[in-house]
This record gives structure tokens, C-alpha cells and sequence, in this order.
């Protein structure tokens, strides 16, 4: 397709002028920003126009000011919440977990291991995930009865439901971490062993280490990947959907909801529910991208 | 008698200072044992850092074995999958969907990937850019978006059949493929000489078209691969799109298989997981491969 795109044909093309007769080659560079405008810059341009319309089609800020009820607020805190507290744990037991198994002396058959199982459970989000956690630790769940057997009953003494928001998060670290790993263990691995034993000749702890020297160094691109679990979290829906029915208010079931037609409010009304989130997932990209050009001074 | 004591307290000190913590040769004998100990300390933690993950790991892969075992007879979960329509064909549109996805994704990126390296590195800001906007507008407001513009009164209404939905669908996979493929092939066009290798080719009398299609896309093989199992991967699991376009994929049909066929949902979670799995094993595999392939192809 894109290279019957393609204009030029070189007949014989002459030595001397090689790189010179391409005055339209750029035309290869069409198809993609005509694909990328048809099917990704136009459906948000009409969610923006929409979300700035009222029904009958005159420019208004009033979908955006109804954000801030206390119901829709109410969705928006429930994302914030799941989506932070999953990236800062997430975040910090990835970390870890990636330093186990790059410095931390344990066999290196078990970096490629945890590498390539990382890059399986990143991307292992969505129905199977929902499902493979109520197996597990829904109210029948393997976990769930193995906890009863030896006197802990996990639903009736701790409040505890799969279906709920801390349920959520359990089954978010599931492709949290992972992703975690498979970002920062570049980083883990630039931090360069004679910084250790330089510190270590100098006296310092174990603690004093990385207090001192490998925190700080770490710091952008942990924090920078930390956002990047965020957004990830933020925008799940397929985990949320498959694991509560659609019974759960966050900010992409409320879409959903939207979409499928139980509708609370105005279309007009739907589409600035979404910008509202896509301006968080925009912050929260920006962000990313900041830090992470402030890490690559560190670590090459 | 004053004289001899000081020489005796002195060598007395010196023998006492000798293995002490001020000798030359104490010093890293002692804070050695130290680190020692306390790395053997941080060894048993890091082990069950390791063993914390890896029960976090498999325990839901092995409750849902488990659960998909239950089923009587023995394996008739898995047995049953194999015979019911609605998975062989939910997976095969999956299947056509992430090829297709595939296809498009690399006639559409390796062109202008090639042309922002070779001859237009200013653009490559905007580029990444676009590549990197599926990131912020998640699948749930790409389709929410893609379903209003072509609903049945735009001038493309591509939501009024299914052929247009089909269409749709792919597309929206396309558009979520950007970031993997582009990074994929950006990378792979950067451990090429490009520049060398188009003026090659174009002394020798290649067109655009031929140059590209048979020096440009067989050295990016690697990379495109790669990209492409990521993309099947994520094509594969995808619910949310497909459940909005009402496609009869994949994801959608073992969200709903559970109803009447519970065991036979946990079946197809853990092929659903067998799928990703081989998909990241065979991206390993190509990537360890890659280097020599390079090198040889560089001569």
C-alpha cells in the first residue's frame, strides 16, 4: 500500500547525484499523518468540540463546570485514588523486586526469568487478569478458602471484597509492578558498581548508600515511571469492567456507562467527563517525559 | 626507670594497636566481615522480595488452573474449548484483527520512521509525539471518540455496518499499535546505517519503493518482529474496544463464555495467558538472536 504510494522510480539512477531527486518522497511520510489525523487527532478534536457544546450546539464551559459536582467528583477521586496508591506500591515493590534479581546476589537465571515473565504479566491486563483473581481470591476463590482453612476468613472480618476498590488495586499490581520492572531495571543497571564500593571504602551503610547515592541518582526515573504506572492505571477500563460488571465508580466505567447508553447526564456532558481525563493522562505523560529526560544525565 | 617504660607501654601499645582498628591491615579485614555479614543479611532479603513476587506471580494462574481442573471429567474444560465455535472463531477474528493490525502498522510506520531519520530528524519531535498520543487518549475515549465521529450521520459512516466497524476496529488497533512499533522500528533504524545503505542503493539504481522494501524492511526484521508480537499480544486481549463496536472478538466473547460455562472460562483465561506468554518468549528469542543478525547483515 504505502509503497505503491511511493512516486519516484529511479530509471537508471546516476552516480554522481545521488540523494538529491526526491523532491516528493516525503509523500511516504503521508499515509501515516493521514491515518494518525482519520483515526486518532479527529475523534479527539470532536470529543473537545463536543464537550465544549451544549445540545443545541452553542460553545459553552458548563460540561466542565458540572465536573465539579460532588458525584462526579466523587468518580474522578475513586481513579485518583486506585491509580496512585497502585503506582507508588507498585512503583516501590517493582524497584525492589528489580534489584533482587539485578544486585542483589541472586542467580542471573532468575533476571531473564523475572524479565520475560514481566513482559507477559505488563501486558496480561484486561478479562483473563479479573477472572484469574476471582479464581483466586474471590469469595470461593482458591486463596480465599486455603486463608479460611488455617482461620482467616478474608471477607467477613476485614470488610475485604474483590469486587471493591482495594480489591482493584490488588488485581492493578498485577500489571503494575511488571511494568515497573521492565522500566527501571535499565536504570538499576546503570548504576555503576564502583559507586557502591566507593561508598562501602568510605564507611558508608548499606542505608547510607542509598540514602546518599543510589535514591537520588534512581530518583528521576523512578518518579518519572511512577507517573507512567499512574496514567496506566488511570486509563484501565477491560480489568475493571471484567472483575466488577461494571459496578464500579471510576472514572472509565462512568465512560462506559456513558457510552452504553444508561445515560445520567447529556452526550455533551459525557465528552467533557472524558477530556477531563484525557488533561490528567496529558499532565501525567508530560510529566513522564520531563523526568525521564532528567534521569538520562545519570545514567547511560 | 622513667626511660625503659615508655619504650615497653610503647611497644605494649603498638602490639595492642597492630590488629586493631587503626593498623594498615585491620581496616578492611574488619568492615569486610561487616559488608559480609550484612550482605548475607541483604541476600535473604532480596530472596524473599523474590519469593513475595513470585507467589504474587503464579498464585492467580494457579487458582485458575486449578479452577478450570474441576470440571468433570477430568480436562473436559479444555477438551470443550477445543469443540466450541464461539472460541475458535472469537480467537481466529482476534487473530485476522492483530494481522491485519500488523500489516497496516508497517506499511504506514517504516516509511516515515526511514524518512524522519534519513532526511527530516526535525520532525522527529512531532512524530513521537503523534506516536505517543495513544499513552494519553486511552482505548475507552479513542472508541467513545471514534464511535461519535463516524456514527451514521458523519460523511464517513463507518459505525452504521459492520464492515465499517470491522474497518473501525483495526484502525483503533493501528492507532494502539503506534507507540510499540515506532519505538521498535525507530530503534531498529538506528543500529543500521541508513544513510550508507540508501545511497548504496540508489547508485546501484533502486527506486524509493525498492529500496525500502528490499534493503530497508529486511534489516528492520528483527525489530519489526518483535513489534508485532507485541502488537498480537495486545490485539489478542483487547476487550474494550471490541466490546463497544460490538465485534465478535476474542476478549468479549470469554467475558461473557462464563455465564453457562464457568470451567471453561478459566480454560480460556489461562490459553489467554499461554497466548501472551508465547508471544514475549518468541520477542526474547528474536531479540537475542538480533545482535549477530545485525552484525552479519553490516558485514
Amino acid at each position: 500500500m504505502t509503497n505503491a504510494a511511493l512516486p519516484i522510480k529511479a530509471p537508471g539512477a546516476p552516480v554522481a547525484r545521488p540523494v538529491r531527486r526526491f523532491g516528493l518522497a516525503w509523500l511516504g511520510m503521508v499515509p501515516f499523518l493521514l491515518f494518525a489525523f482519520l483515526f486518532l487527532v479527529a475523534p479527539t478534536v470532536f470529543l473537545v468540540g463536543g464537550s465544549l457544546q451544549n445540545a443545541k450546539g452553542t460553545f459553552t464551559l458548563e460540561n466542565f463546570a458540572n465536573l465539579f459536582t460532588p458525584q462526579i467528583m466523587q468518580t474522578y477521586e475513586n481513579s485518583l485514588e486506585i491509580s496512585i496508591v497502585t503506582a507508588v506500591i507498585g512503583g516501590i515493590f517493582g524497584l525492589l523486586l528489580a534489584y533482587a534479581v539485578i544486585s542483589g546476589g541472586l542467580p542471573g537465571i532468575l533476571r531473564s526469568a523475572l524479565m520475560t515473565f514481566s513482559g507477559v504479566a505488563s501486558n496480561f491486563a484486561g478479562v483473563p487478569l479479573a477472572f484469574a483473581f476471582i479464581y483466586t481470591i474471590g469469595r470461593a476463590g482458591l486463596f480465599t478458602v486455603f486463608l479460611k482453612s488455617v482461620g482467616i476468613d478474608l471477607y467477613n472480618s476485614n470488610g475485604f471484597s474483590i469486587y471493591s476498590k482495594i480489591g482493584l488495586e490488588v488485581v492493578y499490581l498485577y500489571f503494575q509492578f511488571p511494568l515497573m520492572v521492565l522500566i527501571i531495571a535499565p536504570a538499576i543497571d546503570g548504576l555503576k558498581k564502583d559507586w557502591r564500593e566507593a561508598a562501602e571504602n568510605m564507611g558508608a551503610s548499606s542505608f547510607q548508600y542509598w540514602r546518599r547515592i543510589a535514591l537520588p541518582i534512581l530518583m528521576p526515573s523512578l518518579l518519572g515511571t511512577m507517573i507512567l504506572l499512574f496514567g496506566n492505571a488511570f486509563g484501565a477500563q477491560a480489568t475493571a469492567y471484567a472483575l466488577t460488571g461494571g459496578f464500579i465508580d471510576i472514572v472509565t466505567i462512568a465512560i462506559s456507562r456513558q457510552m452504553r447508553g444508561d445515560v445520567l447526564f447529556n452526550p455533551n456532558q459525557g465528552y467533557a467527563l472524558a477530556m477531563g481525563m484525557v488533561i490528567i493522562m496529558a499532565i501525567s505523560i508530560a510529566g513522564y517525559s520531563l523526568l525521564q529526560r532528567r534521569s538520562e544525565r545519570w545514567l547511560k | 626507670m622513667g626511660r625503659p617504660n615508655p619504650a615497653i607501654t610503647g611497644t605494649a601499645i603498638e602490639g595492642e594497636l597492630g590488629p586493631g582498628p587503626h593498623g594498615p591491615g585491620a581496616v578492611p579485614s574488619n568492615s569486610a566481615r561487616r559488608s559480609r555479614r550484612s550482605r548475607y543479611a541483604g541476600r535473604i532479603f532480596w530472596w524473599l522480595i523474590f519469593l513475595i513476587g513470585f507467589l504474587y506471580f503464579f498464585l492467580p494462574l494457579y487458582g485458575t488452573l486449578d479452577f478450570s481442573l474441576k470440571s468433570k471429567p477430568f480436562g473436559s474444560a479444555y477438551t470443550a474449548i477445543l469443540s466450541d465455535s464461539g472460541f475458535v472463531s472469537s480467537l481466529g477474528y482476534s487473530f485476522v484483527a492483530g494481522i491485519l493490525t500488523i500489516i497496516i502498522s508497517i506499511l504506514i510506520i517504516v516509511p516515515t520512521a526511514f524518512w524522519v531519520r534519513l532526511k527530516y530528524p526535525q520532525l522527529r519531535p512531532f512524530i513521537e509525539f503523534i506516536t505517543l498520543l495513544p499513552f494519553v487518549i486511552p482505548p475507552v475515549i479513542l472508541v467513545y471518540g471514534l464511535l461519535n465521529t463516524y456514527n451514521g450521520k458523519s460523511l464517513l459512516p463507518l459505525g452504521d455496518s459492520d464492515t465499517g466497524l470491522n474497518v473501525l476496529l483495526v484502525a483503533a488497533y493501528v492507532v494502539l499499535s503506534f507507540p510499540y512499533m515506532y519505538r521498535a522500528v525507530d530503534t531498529g533504524l538506528r543500529a543500521i546505517d541508513i544513510q550508507s545503505l540508501t545511497e548504496a542503493s540508489q547508485s546501484l539504481g533502486a527506486g524509493w519503493g525498492r529500496i525500502l522494501w528490499q534493503v530497508i524492511l529486511p534489516n528492520l526484521r528483527t525489530s519489526l518482529l518483535s513489534g508485532a508480537f507485541l502488537s498480537l499480544a495486545i490485539v489478542v486481549g483487547e476487550f474494550t474496544i471490541a466490546t463497544f463496536m460490538s465485534r465478535p472478538a476474542f476478549a468479549p466473547y470469554l467475558n461473557i463464555v462464563g455465564d453457562s460455562k464457568p470451567y471453561e472460562q478459566a480454560a480460556l483465561a489461562l490459553v489467554s495467558f499461554g497466548i501472551t506468554w508465547l508471544a514475549m518468549i518468541l520477542i526474547a528469542v528474536i531479540g537475542r538472536n538480533s545482535r549477530s543478525q545485525i552484525k552479519v547483515t553490516l558485514g
